[in-house]
């Protein structure tokens, strides 16, 4: 029945007798990395090999450090959003927004309901395109190039969604410190719900391709697993903690934008290898859609924005007809308003995990520090304990599943 | 619509019955250009824009372009799809020498072209430092389109290039200014 | 689950830790102290196995630098976090620029090993025991800690860009 899981076996028992024999110096060294077309990403890892064995991994990271951290101290607060765009790429709009729910926390501004709901929308919408790239890609990288070229269709429509919004595709620098920067046009609500109708069925066309698919099932079930504990241990988030069994969302636990207004599920797996954490991804994909669905259900009347005029641009037609809005864009866009003296953390649950910004401000016109905890740079260190003992082709299955990030991954 | 589809026209040259006569550097030029082997060095967010240029919706594919080759030995146009940092420096250049000429480079976005909004101490203030570049494509990150634009731009320079150009004591100057024999 | 209020960490805290405790205050709803630097594995390790806290979960460690706070120049931040209880806590450890060392708390939680070599790779930050304690990000041949504030964001020796046409 099972040939190929039988073939695998026997392979692996050849090997660990091959391995039992073999020492230290019979080791050979392959490079995997830094431009290595499976790893998606700019990382090396120096893997120690017995035959096909993985017996160690050496790893470097740091190929595209850009100093995220350093540029924050220099920037008055608008402008690092566009720095926190490039941090997780995939799914940038959640950077955004948790950066400017960290300096709305700081300044204690009151954001309207209508507005956190249309943040939840657009965050959801980046978490849907951040999983079809991960889940399209473990996908591709077990020879099921056509749910990646297929899926992808679907990620440009939200695409076309964030145009209508904010005007940019992919490094969305979405929405203001104090709201969002206008209101959603009809064209907006047409395209999502169009979304919300069309997406089920490709949705579930991609998992009738590959949830069930036995070639799919050989490659990635049992393959680099990791337990509750240890995932912890290792400071893992998001969907690869929960595949190993964890419930820990911060849209649950700390709820932020209204989230606690949401009737969601939160997927969990039991084993935490790729399997899991490919389930967790499709799973969450289903909750995001139910959430926005009610987000438009229940969408309240009111401001898109708060009354912080210290922060919030004011319109551009007010700024060339009247003298207070001239001030106060011009004091926003010098940086020259006044900022709270104090410290912060916020987070939020990103495409990868806890997504969090712990920023200390001196009254300057920029922070004194802030830190980005990156949810890729944490886990990605248990990497090595993930494929340590397992073959190459499943390390690379390993990698492309954990979703590691480069950018979020560097800093 | 079959109608759409455009088939590249033959370079000027003389024809008659059973025969077409043009010179070497056209015709040479011709199959080049048309197929253009894309080794992408995607590092950031530039990467993904250019995974969604391979993609469905923009199909690089229509440009010849089709054939990804992760093997510089083998690619035609290196495409620099992201943030070069000083760390990477070295590998880029190691991933330029290891390709065969003809090779063309195209920056794809604002910090393979200049560094972009990261003018840190760790980026690579453009690639142009350390390669020549052929093609800069703006943008943070550029859209597919422009990225197609560019890849069209190195089927210009493919079309129009003389076969003797790689040989050329500029090209060489060119080369030995980024000290590669 | 009966709430654990911040109130109640602190005051356990002290009593426990008193003596070493600088300084404590809830800024943004989050407990908050200051303590002396070398008392900060014991601290965590009895976080974690407390039965009533269980701060099992590490969230970051981050440096932080003042340079003119003097004898206290370089600080790490740790945020843990107690999942059963919903709790975070952030301490915070200062040491002089002299000597910026600290112990390691890889033993406590596994997830610092990196974040730590990060902060390393910063500020200069020396964490005694540290298995791996290198470089992370930058490249090793690099000669200073590039988040100290005394250097500068831009790179030195670069030549393309003027800095008057960039308001610098």
């Amino acid at each position: 029945m099972s040939n190929i899981t039988e073939i695998k076996n026997e392979l692996a028992e050849h090997h660990s007798t091959l391995a039992n024999k073999s020492t230290e110096e019979d080791y050979n060294i392959l490079n995997l990395g830094p431009t290595h077309p499976a790893t998606h990403g700019i990382f090396q890892n120096v893997l120690k090999m017995d035959g096909e064995i993985i017996k160690d991994t050496e790893q470097t990271i740091g190929y595209i450090h850009r100093a995220f951290e350093k540029i924050a101290e220099h920037r008055p607060f608008y402008q690092v959003t566009p720095l926190t765009d490039r941090l997780n790429y995939c799914s940038s709009p959640i950077n955004n927004m948790g950066w400017h729910m960290t300096v709305e926390k700081l300044i204690g501004a009151e954001i309207p309901k209508r507005a956190q709901y249309m943040r939840v929308i657009i965050m959801e919408l980046a978490r849907i395109t951040d999983h079809i790239v991960c889940n399209t890609i473990i996908g591709a990288d077990t020879g099921a190039l056509t749910g990646f070229t297929y899926m992808f269709q679907w990620r440009e429509k939200i695409y076309d969604i964030y145009e209508q919004i904010c005007g940019s595709r992919l490094t969305t620098n979405i929405g203001r410190i104090g709201g969002l920067e206008r209101d959603f046009n009809d064209e907006v609500y047409k395209k999502i719900k169009e979304f919300l109708r069309e997406f089920p069925k490709v949705l579930n066309e991609f998992t009738a391709l590959l949830e069930r698919n036995r070639i799919f099932m050989d490659r990635v079930v049992n393959v680099g697993g990791i337990s509750g504990e240890r995932a912890l241990a290792y400071g893992f988030t998001g969907p690869n903690l929960r595949a190993a069994g964890v419930d820990y969302d911060v849209r649950v636990m700390n709820p932020y934008s209204s989230y606690e207004d949401f009737d969601f599920a939160i997927p969990v797996g039991t084993g935490g290898d790729t399997y899991d954490r490919f389930r967790v991804r499709q799973e969450e994909m289903w909750e995001s859609m139910k959430i926005i669905q009610q987000a438009l259900d229940n969408m309240p009347q009111g401001k898109f924005f708060a009354e912080v005029p210290e922060f919030y641009l004011p319109p551009k037609e007010e700024v060339y007809k009247s003298m207070e809005a001239l001030i106060w864009h011009f004091k926003i866009v010098m940086g020259e308003t006044d900022v709270p003296k104090g410290e912060v953390y916020h987070s939020v649950e990103g495409g990868n995990g806890e997504l969090g910004f712990y920023l200390v401000s001196d009254g300057g016109r920029a922070a004194y520090r802030l830190h980005f905890r990156r949810p890729c740079f944490i886990y990605y260190q248990a990497y090595p304990e993930m494929i340590k003992g397992s073959m190459l082709s499943d390390a690379i299955l390993t990698m492309s599943s954990m979703n590691v990030i480069a950018g979020e991954l560097d800093g | 619509m079959s109608t759409d589809i455009n088939i590249v026209q033959a370079p000027a040259g003389i024809e008659g019955p059973g025969f077409f006569a043009t010179s070497i550097d056209k015709m040479v030029g011709l199959a080049r250009a048309n197929s253009l082997w894309p080794l992408p060095f995607a590092t950031s967010c530039c990467g993904i824009e250019f995974m969604a240029t391979m993609g469905s919706n923009y199909d690089l594919a229509r440009f010849g372009s089709e054939r990804i080759s992760f093997s510089p030995r083998q690619a035609d146009v290196l495409l620099v799809a992201g943030t070069i940092a000083k760390k990477m420096g070295p590998v880029l250049k190691q991933v330029y020498l290891q390709m065969a000429e003809p090779r063309w480079v195209i920056a794809i976005g604002a910090c393979a072209s200049s560094g972009g909004i990261f003018d840190t101490y760790s980026v690579l203030q453009g690639i142009d430092k350390i390669i020549p570049v052929d093609v800069y494509v703006p943008g943070c990150p550029p859209r597919p389109e422009q990225i197609i634009d560019g890849v069209m731009k190195v089927q210009e320079l493919a079309k129009n290039e003389s076969t003797g150009r790689r040989n050329s004591p500029e090209y060489k100057a060119l080369l030995a200014s980024y000290g590669i024999e | 689950m009966s709430e654990i209020t911040n109130e109640h960490l602190l005051s356990r805290l002290r009593a426990q830790f008193g003596e070493f405790i600088y300084n404590e205050s809830t800024p943004y709803e989050m407990a908050t102290i200051v303590l002396q630097k070398d008392k900060i594995t014991e601290v965590l390790q009895w976080l974690y196995n407390d039965p009533e806290f269980k701060f099992q979960f590490l969230t970051d460690v981050c440096g932080i630098h003042f340079p003119d706070a003097t004898g206290a120049e370089f600080g790490v931040v740790y945020h843990i976090h107690s999942l059963t209880n919903n709790l975070r806590l952030r301490i915070k450890c200062f040491m002089p620029a002299a000597n910026p060392s600290i112990s390691t708390i890889t033993s406590v939680f596994p997830a610092a090993n990196w974040q730590e070599r990060e902060t390393f790779d910063y500020y200069g930050i020396l964490f005694e025991g540290h298995p791996n304690l290198k470089r992370i990000l930058n490249v090793d041949e690099m000669d200073y800690f590039p988040m100290r504030k005394e250097y500068p964001l831009e790179d030195g020796t670069r030549t393309d860009k003027e800095d008057q046409y960039f308001g610098r």
